[in-house]
């Protein structure tokens, strides 16, 4: 579990995240929406420690990531996986070498005991027969799934994806959302998850913060949040004509004025 | 962003770079890695450049020494030493700070750029020590060694060119060659060696480790890299030299 209080963050006069407290569950999908611009790659990178916030509190477990030692903070990233928007895979190194990457640098395990974790990773991710081709051989989703078998091969406790969906077809997209979620669910890590892509919201949001211009706007679930109330949340999520007829036609179904056409009833 | 500021933070980086290994086979692996890179990479540009300075050092000053009072063997002296003390050193290393330097900093501007520095940061290894400790180390041990190639290659090259040219006979400048010899300038020109090898590896790492943007801002990068190499190899060349000559 990942607690974080009153965080803050400015770059000069710019006020980036302001006052921001949430609770990123274990064994859930916390999401993180918002347009771009409004702050939740900043959010996401203070989270990690790649940028030190002007205030607040980061708590891993209980322990508090803002005010550990470098020392701490290392032996804590051990348990963090991360991955990231263009995959961050090394250019000059295999799909195997990548993924054995981290265990080459934090593990004692023989180069075969090696071999079987990655393979192991490798298939969990559905990517066979790629272990010797290099990043500049396979398409975009392949690379996701190296991003995820990297940041999955040490059982890291926390999972963080930034904008895990972009540059994907919807059904790829859909493909890598089901994978960070059984992931999640499998090895109950506490994932958290940046995206604008509003099928990851509606498939995977077991939780999910939208933020605006640098706050919390609002907090729920896949379910709440077709109900929500917050105009600002709405004019984000449901921002085409047809998105507000779906809305529409769901609050309908809600309350009974409607057949539920999931049923097949009409 | 004005000079001190630049200059901050290079010394930070520097300082960065000075912690425990996480894992000591990983680092030496990069180590080998990178000595390969700069110095076998290296080797073939340092090799044609040290033949032909040294070959158009001897046919330049044979046309200037024309007094028939001064014995030939003066050729292969200044040859010599003009090799050891300036060309090889100063010339290599301004040619492998465009080499070197380069690759340097556009590698780890790619790294920067494309998040791959910031992933090797999550998964908790300090970068400055396992991506910039290696190439400067490397230059360490390489370019001195490439510094050495280029003297030897350019007197041999000097040597090739006075006797094809027919200006000066193999024994005559073999005389030279031996004739006065200070081995302090051959100290010289390491200490020379391992201050550009600082210079050529530091200096790009810094612009690289550090850029911000896409891929035009990674060429900036590493042509201010090598334009601030080659001025801070120059100034400390005239350092050196007003220094322990």
């Amino acid at each position: 579990m990942i607690e974080i209080k009153n965080l803050r963050k400015s770059f000069g006069d710019k006020v980036v995240i302001n006052d921001v407290s949430a609770v990123m569950e274990a064994g859930k999908a916390n999401l993180i929406i918002g347009a771009s611009g409004s702050g939740k790659t900043v959010f996401m990178k203070c989270l990690v420690g790649l940028f030190e916030p002007d205030g607040g509190e980061i708590l891993y477990s209980g322990q508090s990531f803002t005010s550990m030692e470098e020392e701490q903070r290392k032996e804590l990233r051990q348990q963090i996986g991360m991955l990231f928007q263009g995959s961050a895979l090394f250019d000059s190194q295999t799909v195997e070498q990548n993924v054995m990457f981290p265990l080459d640098m934090f593990t004692r395990l023989t180069y075969t005991e090696k071999l079987k974790k990655v393979n192991e990773v490798l298939d969990r991710v559905n990517l066979k027969d790629a272990n010797k081709k290099f990043p500049a051989e396979i398409s975009g989703g392949m690379k996701k799934r190296v991003g995820i078998a990297r940041a999955i091969v040490l059982n890291p406790k926390y999972l963080f994806c930034d904008e895990p969906n972009s540059g994907l077809d919807p059904q790829t997209s859909l493909v890598i959302d089901k994978l960070i979620y059984e992931v999640t669910k499998e090895f109950n890590m506490t994932t958290v998850i940046n995206t604008h892509d509003m099928n990851s919201v509606m498939e995977i949001g077991d939780h999910i913060i939208y933020m605006y211009q640098g706050e919390k706007e609002w907090e729920g679930n896949n379910k709440q949040i077709i109900y929500s109330k917050s105009k600002k949340l709405n004019d984000f999520i449901f921002a085409s004509e047809f998105l507000q007829d779906v809305k529409a036609m769901r609050m309908l179904e809600a309350e009974g004025k409607v057949p539920n056409g999931k049923n097949g009833s009409h | 962003m004005n000079f001190f500021n630049h200059f901050g933070r290079y010394l930070l980086m520097i300082k960065g770079m000075f912690t425990r290994p996480e894992n000591w086979k990983m680092y030496w692996k990069e180590l080998m890695h990178q000595c390969s890179d700069i110095g076998i990479g290296s080797l073939g540009i340092v090799v044609v450049v040290a033949l032909f300075i040294g070959a158009v050092s001897t046919l330049q000053t044979a046309y200037q020494l024309v007094s028939n009072l001064i014995p030939k063997s003066t050729i292969a002296q200044i040859v010599r030493d003009t090799v050891i003390l300036e060309f090889a050193p100063t010339i290599s290393c301004i040619v492998l700070a465009g080499v070197v330097g380069s690759k340097i900093a556009s590698e780890l501007g790619n790294m920067r750029v494309s998040e791959q520095i910031d992933a090797l940061e999550i998964m908790g290894i300090n970068t400055k020590a396992y991506l910039v400790m290696p190439k400067i180390l490397a230059s360490f041990i390489m370019i001195p060694l490439l510094v050495i190639v280029a003297g030897v290659l350019g007197i041999w090259g000097g040597r090739l060119a006075g006797t094809m040219a027919v200006i000066l006979s193999r024994e005559e400048f073999d005389q030279g060659l031996l004739s006065g010899f200070q081995p302090f300038s051959v100290r010289l020109a390491l200490y020379k060696a391992y201050t550009f090898a600082f210079i050529i590896s530091s200096i790009p790492a810094y612009f690289g480790y550090f850029v911000k943007g896409g891929a035009l801002e990674i060429g900036k990068a590493s042509t201010t890299a090598v334009v601030a190499s080659c001025i801070m190899i120059l100034f400390a060349d005239y350092v050196l030299a007003a220094l322990l000559l």
